[in-house]
């Protein structure tokens, strides 16, 4: 008897959590802001639904015997040794297949649904997603723009994100729009993916890619079409020009220090890195290396100190700059945001 | 290797200082002492020891791995255990509970008690069961040492490629994970062969196949997934030896090969691993159950028959560890109804348990708690698996927490119930002694709710968005609480693990001795003294049914009908061959890892010289005469 009430109170208690504690609809399975992400939802409430009927149904028949056919002190007699029972094993063979095809069959219908192609009628966007050990790459082939850790969509149109790896197994996951695909290298992978709503959704690796697998995060930036179109036309513009003195001396150090590996573009440098993340329009990011929110002070420690942010990252330590110099860096690359018009 | 001349000299030199100096007689002492006794062994009931000792050590690694990880995520952007250090840690956890804890510790049970359970004197390859011990041992401690030497293998304990490759994890890690588990592989598959023939080759008169006690049949069923199973690993860690020491592209992209291919042949081992986990816990379920409820298994056959039938399925759903691959909605569908199918058998076990329960008359001993709280625990996770099975949902569930607290739900509240059962239940049987069932109780409450406290907001976590092998976590996102709690129902568990600790140290020091049948069992171990005589059975018994003991019982006799007269018995010859076989696999292994071919290649050349002389040996083991018998008190 104790334990059964020690087992009911901890499942009430959990149970009480769980509809109370809820989760943050940027990073949340069970709040999802796309088609695809209320398909899964629908899935995955129907299994819990089975499964509880299961589970409630075992419990009881548990909770029954066990204190039913509990031992009582003195009790010596010899139980009835039964052998079987073909009724009750067929029942018990022919319910769960009756459950399993029940959900069977939503099942295997999801499993076409989601992975088939948008008609060009839906105006679907393609951006080509590269995973890298521990950034992200998004390319807008129609668009010819290349962004970061940060990838902006349109809400209400389906999106295609085509998918590679450069280097190993990575996967792309946004809880709150769908599920998860992995990157590989050597292989192409589809995902598509709808947001409902304009806002942003957290995006996470989940396929363990190295030192700084957990930082490796990237962000979800949903607009209503015209904002969309208008970013689109501020990237393909982007003037990244220094503006002041102090960002101009920036601009030369980024050319001796940078390019080799990041790509700005429109900035009058004659090479554009591919081995980084590109830069073009860093200022508008809302974080630095996918971890720490973009601002100069941030900005200041990544670039002194990159092993610190995440390990095993490939960007090397500036820490042997001046001050001053590390000064300039940071107004440059702040100041790089896309053009107005 | 000359570290390990060393090494020998100054064992010889403490065995020399501590048995009486070198003298003309050092050799046959040292023959005589207890730990060569041991290290020569081929008694089966002395080997389930040797699993047992070094299983619960590398629990204790592999739990304090897993304490560690907990440590790390109880609150976001801790610093205790980051990058690589972690994916270390990580990565050890898995590959230790599997391999090293586990089987090993579901080995020592069937070891102890198979050969008990269907009436024969030993297994029916007792060297190669000395072997395959020595060489898990061999490749459990190379796997372990990495901490000392280089750096533990970081890559999980799936080890996917490219991530596993020289270019992405350049230091000698996934080299110990490689041969580690190549050397301590190959011993399993020797072992699983064992116990197949010894099933098929040596029960007693009587004992057909339908008339074998459930865990017996868990045994047979798990040998032939093992025997199945482990060559695809073998082959696969080949590849990934050759890839990572020789320079071969199987996996490498840039070189032509393919890091999928990785990943299937590592599942097509991986899916029928988890059943070779599982099996054996079920059958001391079943058991235990019965035993405890006084009452036969209700619906043998279909025990039996869903045994087998979730050993065939398991080979049909490997796909399903790879839903998020993107191999396509058709292979995708065909994979998961293959796997939800597999709950059809597990449910018919499960619904056959209660009704073995239900209208007997139900003792709550540690190891009927252990049973008790696997089935609920074991369908918590088992319906989980079946949402999993869904492509849609696995999606979202794919790699987060979620598949963490579903795989913690099978392996803990089956294999490690299981195991911790086991050990109650036989611990009369290996060591002549009883656990304190007082101990034993505090011990499965605390290892029971930390259990759950653990991994059941873990389910929780994974859907609100954190994925698993991160080393730390975001505050806002509302995964604070869950996390808080799984660590706190982590240190419950090691409080558990500790009263369980104390109940062994207790039991061994000042246990009360243990009668033959302490539990009033049903099945034939329980005819025999605690602990058994060398040779088991002094005559083999005639098996007339289901639960042989129990028939008798209730016959009226006070013992098995003997099915021979007493003779001579035939055992076979201690060796110290499987130790010094390994020992050149340690080291031979030792030495790849370091890419130092001339240390590998002399490890090589002992274990070819041990081959070689035990294929010229002339060992026919020896006689123990009736007259011998009788002298150790043995009725006629």
């Amino acid at each position: 008897m104790k334990f059964v009430k020690a087992k009911l109170l901890m499942v009430i208690g959990m149970l009480t959590w769980f509809f109370t504690g809820c989760s943050n609809p940027a990073l949340s399975v069970v709040k999802p802001s796309g088609e695809v992400g209320k398909m899964q939802l629908n899935l995955i409430y129907l299994s819990t639904a089975i499964m509880t009927l299961v589970t409630v149904v075992v419990a009881v028949i548990y909770i029954y015997v066990v204190i039913r056919f509990r031992e009582r002190p003195g009790d010596t007699h010899i139980p009835k040794q039964v052998e079987g029972s073909t009724v009750l094993e067929i029942v018990w063979t022919v319910i769960p297949i009756i459950l399993l095809i029940i959900l069977a069959v939503p099942t295997v219908s999801t499993t076409f649904q989601i992975e088939k192609r948008p008609a060009p009628s839906q105006h679907p966007v393609q951006i080509n997603v590269t995973g890298y050990q521990y950034w992200w790459k998004f390319n807008y082939p129609q668009a010819g723009i290349t962004t970061a850790n940060e990838v902006h969509i349109p809400a209400g149109r389906p999106i295609e994100f085509v998918m590679q790896s450069h280097d190993v197994i990575h996967a792309f996951w946004v809880p709150s729009l769908g599920g998860k695909r992995d990157l590989e290298p050597g292989r192409m992978n589809r995902l598509i993916l709808k947001a409902d709503k304009p806002g942003t959704y957290e995006g996470k690796c989940t396929e363990l890619c190295g030192a700084s697998h957990a930082l490796m995060n990237f962000r979800v930036i949903a607009h209503q079409t015209a904002e969309y179109d208008a970013w689109i036309r501020s990237m393909q513009k982007v003037n990244s020009q220094a503006k002041s003195v102090l960002a101009k001396e920036g601009q030369r150090l980024v050319g001796q220090n940078c390019i080799g590996c990041h790509a700005i573009r429109n900035g009058g440098y004659k090479v554009l890195g591919g081995k980084g993340p590109e830069l073009t329009a860093f200022g508008q990011r809302t974080r630095i290396a996918g971890v720490l929110d973009n601002n100069p002070q941030n900005l200041r420690a990544w670039l002194q100190n990159p092993q610190n942010v995440k390990p095993g990252s490939r960007m090397p330590s500036f820490a042997h700059l001046e001050k001053k110099q590390i000064d300039a860096l940071v107004e440059y690359l702040e100041s790089l945001k896309g053009s107005s018009q | 290797m000359t570290t390990i001349i060393v090494l020998l000299v100054f064992a010889m030199f403490l065995g020399g200082i501590f048995t009486g100096g070198y003298t003309s007689r050092y050799v046959k002492r040292m023959e005589e002492s207890s730990i060569w006794g041991w290290i020569t062994t081929v008694d089966h009931k002395r080997i389930g020891i040797l699993y047992l000792i070094s299983g619960g050590f590398f629990f204790a690694v592999g739990g304090l791995e897993a304490l560690l990880i907990r440590i790390q995520l109880m609150f976001p952007n801790a610093k205790f255990l980051v990058g690589d250090e972690y994916n270390q840690i990580l990565s050890m956890h898995g590959t230790t509970m599997i391999f090293l804890v586990a089987m090993p510790l579901l080995f020592a049970l069937m070891n102890a008690v198979v050969p008990l359970q269907i009436g024969a004197r030993d297994v029916a390859f007792p060297f190669l069961n000395a072997l395959g011990f020595w060489m898990y041992f061999a490749g459990a401690l190379l796997l372990n040492i990495s901490w000392l030497f280089g750096g533990a293998p970081d890559a999980g304990w799936t080890s996917y490629a490219s991530l596993a490759l020289p270019d992405y994890s350049p230091g000698p890690g996934v080299n110990y994970y490689v041969l580690g588990l190549q050397i301590s592989g190959i011993g399993t598959l020797m072992s699983g062969i064992n116990f197949l023939v010894t099933i098929i080759n040596m029960r007693a008169p009587g004992m057909s196949y339908l008339r074998l006690p459930m865990f017996t049949w868990a045994t047979f069923v798990t040998s032939a997934l093992i025997l199945f199973a482990f060559p695809p690993l073998t082959a696969g860690l080949f590849m990934m030896m050759f890839d990572r020491l020789f320079g071969s592209n199987f996996f490498s992209v840039t070189g032509g090969g393919n890091v999928i291919i990785w990943e299937h042949i590592f599942w097509i081992f991986g899916h029928p691993e988890v059943y070779i986990l599982v099996l054996p816990a079920f059958g001391v379920f079943s058991d235990v159950l019965s035993n405890f409820s006084k009452k036969r298994i209700f619906g043998y056959h279909s025990m039996v028959f869903a045994l087998v039938l979730i050993g065939f399925l398991g080979f049909m759903v490997w796909l399903h560890h790879m839903f998020t691959v993107g191999l396509g909605d058709v292979a995708n569908s065909v994979f998961a109804i293959a796997t939800m199918a597999i709950s059809v058998p597990t449910g018919i076990k499960v619904f056959n348990w209660l009704f073995t329960m239900w209208g007997g008359r139900l003792r709550f001993t540690t190891a009927m708690l252990y049973a008790s709280g696997f089935i609920v625990t074991f369908v918590m996770g088992g319906v989980t698996g079946i949402m999993l099975a869904v492509p849609p949902a696995d999606f979202q569930f794919h790699d987060s927490y979620f598949v963490v607290a579903h795989f913690h739900y099978v392996i803990l509240g089956g294999t490690v119930f299981g195991i911790l059962a086991g050990v109650y239940y036989w611990w009369p049987k290996m060591f002549g002694s009883l656990l304190n069932e007082k101990l034993g109780k505090w011990n499965f409450w605390t290892f029971f709710l930390g259990m759950h406290l653990t991994f059941f907001p873990q389910h929780f976590l994974g859907l609100f968005g954190m994925p698993r092998r991160v080393f730390t976590w975001s505050p806002g996102y509302r995964l604070e609480l869950g996390n808080y709690l799984s660590t706190i129902g982590a240190f419950l568990m090691l409080i558990g693990v500790i009263f369980m600790v104390i109940n062994v140290l207790l039991t061994l020091t000042k246990g009360a001795p243990a009668e033959s049948d302490p539990w009033d069992g049903r099945t034939l171990e329980w005819t025999i003294s605690s602990p058994p005589p060398e040779y088991n059975f002094a005559q083999l018994p005639l098996v007339r049914g289901v639960d042989a003991w129990w028939l008798e019982k209730m016959e009226g006799n006070e013992k098995m009908t003997p099915s021979e007269p007493l003779g001579a018995i035939h055992m076979p010859n201690a060796s110290h061959l499987p130790f010094v076989m390994a020992v050149g696999l340690f080291i031979s292994g030792f030495g790849f890892v370091f890419q130092t071919s001339e240390v590998g290649a002399i490890g090589l050349i002992v274990v070819i010289a041990t081959l070689f002389i035990r294929s010229f040996q002339e060992d026919h083991g020896h006689h123990i005469e009736p007259l011998e018998l009788s002298e150790k008190g043995v009725n006629h």
